[in-house]
């Protein structure tokens, strides 16, 4: 499902590799939760995935497509597979909690009926029932994070993609986060995770790729947190 | 088909929600697209009205060429027929002796003795033919011809350029042809400063909003769709705008004619100006509603398109 291969990513010429040669398989339905220090290369890894940044080398390769030959224009179809899930939520501040979920369905021309139709089912999953007309600024921290979650799986992507989503919560509204993350992943979608939270990292008993430096200094299934 | 109607409707609704929603920004944007947009309108009645006054000057100026009593009706037709076709010439009048009479009393009704005088003889103005030049200061060929052998021998007196006011009229001609491109290139200029000032509005209202495309781009929003309801808001700006202004000016000539008594102010007739104005309303609504829609909406296509761009290698 996700294929890196050798990838490498400088920002710029004087500074080293924020990534160095990283090799990566995920396949298809697995929950991936990739750990390591705030500078590691975390962020920049799935900036490379959502093609907000390109590597500097390497190929990757995400539900059959191939970055290298991505074009531009086609940059949007490839993030409308992607749900992403950022650590600073990226909530459209002018519209309400509805419509910046139903934003991400009018993206890819759904109608009315079924933006009517999904959009409360993906609220009450993220537990955000009553708060529809509410302002993004209205909402707590952990409210915004979930309806950023809600937004990213709208769209049924076959990919989530999530940055520290638990970054800004307490231990409690973390759990209900991951929580959802865990029911998305049983319904079939390929989940990377980034953490930092050990606890979380150890109740969850999955895939653990950690990385260090810009490299990847260990991969383990089933894994406990280690750094 | 129905997914772009679906969608084209979408980019309207959501440029209408959001014009409410940043009403404030809208507002500062509209104040300052109001107040150009208002110099333009002005710039264009002003220029028309100095371009009428212009053409009531020249209009009073002509040439008036005096026969001889002994010139038969033959040798006038002839003559008539001559000066319609030299180039500069817009119309040719001919007055006889008996309505060069009339004309004369008329002019001085108020000198009673002067009219009882002229009345006792035998009519001693001689017939006239009076030319308009099309161009004052291209009278030269009238002249010349004028003075040709044959022409001048029909002649009783020279010929009177308006009474003899020759230099004064080469001078208000040449001072109203300065006037005249003065006045075109004042609407030229502002227009253009008009379209630097909206650009530089919109491209600031589109800076503060520059996040909310990022984060459209980010979650896979076509190029369209993101630029789509940010094109439709200035296009309302632009309505607003040039509605606005219109009707500024609009009160501007309601104030004016009711302080004024719709008088002139110099070269600026306030009431052929308001004539103007309201002679061509839906023209001058027209082309405001247009700059407004067109400065905006390109405006905001440009200034889109920075946060618009995908980083590549």
């Amino acid at each position: 499902m996700i294929l890196l291969d050798r990838v490498t990513k400088k920002y710029s010429r004087s500074e080293g590799e924020a990534l160095n040669r990283i090799t990566l398989h995920v396949e298809p339905k697995e929950f991936v939760i990739v750990v390591g220090q705030s500078g590691a290369g975390k962020t920049t890894l799935l900036r490379l995935l959502t093609c907000e940044e390109r590597p500097t080398s390497g190929k990757i390769i995400v539900g059959g497509i191939d970055y290298d030959k991505l074009k531009d224009r086609d940059i949007p179809l490839l993030r409308r597979k992607i749900g992403v899930v950022f650590q600073d939520f990226k909530l459209l501040p002018n519209k309400t909690v509805f419509e910046n979920i139903a934003f991400a369905l009018e993206i890819v021309g759904a109608s009315n009926r079924e933006i009517k139709n999904t959009v409360p089912k993906v609220l009450s999953i993220v537990n955000l029932k009553g708060k529809e007309n509410n302002m993004p600024r209205e909402l707590s921290g952990g409210e915004r994070q979930r309806v950023a979650i809600a937004r990213a799986v709208v769209r049924q992507p076959r990919i989530l993609v999530a940055d520290e989503p638990t970054g800004n919560l307490d231990p409690k509204h973390a759990w209900d986060v991951i929580k959802v993350l865990e029911k998305i992943n049983r319904y079939g979608t390929t989940v990377l995770l980034t953490t930092h939270n050990q606890e979380i990292v150890n109740k969850l008993k999955r895939r653990v790729v950690t990385i260090q430096g810009g490299k990847i200094t260990s991969d383990r299934a089933n894994a406990g947190y280690k750094t | 088909m129905k997914r772009h109607l679906i969608t084209f409707w979408r980019i309207i609704q959501t440029g209408i929600v959001n014009f409410m929603r940043n009403i404030g920004l809208a507002i500062a944007a509209m104040a300052v697209m109001v107040v150009t947009l208002t110099i333009v309108l002005f710039s264009i009645i002003t220029n028309a009205t100095f371009t009428n006054t212009i053409a009531q000057i020249t209009s009073k100026i002509d040439i008036s060429v005096f026969l001889k009593d002994s010139v038969t009706s033959q040798q006038t037709n002839q003559l008539i027929t001559q000066l319609q076709k030299l180039p500069n010439v817009s119309n040719v009048t001919y007055l006889s002796k008996a309505q060069a009479l009339q004309q004369y009393e008329q002019q001085n009704t108020g000198n009673q003795q002067l009219v009882t005088a002229i009345g006792e003889t035998s009519n001693p103005l001689p017939a006239t033919v009076l030319i308009k030049p099309i161009n004052l200061n291209q009278i030269q060929a009238i002249k010349s011809f004028l003075t040709e052998p044959n022409i001048a021998a029909l002649q009783s007196d020279a010929p009177t350029y308006s009474g003899d006011r020759e230099v004064a009229i080469n001078k208000i001609t040449h001072a109203t042809d300065v006037l005249r491109e003065i006045g075109i290139f004042a609407i030229v200029v502002f227009t253009l400063i008009c379209a630097l000032i909206i650009f530089n509005t919109i491209q600031m209202a589109i800076f503060n909003r520059r996040d909310e495309i990022t984060i459209m781009r980010l979650l896979g929003a076509s190029t369209s769709f993101i630029r789509g309801p940010f094109v439709v808001e200035s296009a309302i700006y632009g309505i607003f705008s040039g509605i606005f202004s219109v009707l500024i000016i609009y009160s501007a000539f309601e104030a004016a004619s009711n302080a004024l008594q719709a008088s002139a102010l110099g070269l600026l007739n306030i009431a052929y100006a308001n004539s103007y104005f309201d002679n061509h309303f839906f023209l001058l609504l027209g082309i405001q509603l247009m700059l407004g829609i067109v400065l905006g909406v390109v405006s905001s296509i440009i200034a889109t398109r920075r946060y618009l761009k995908f980083k590549t290698k």
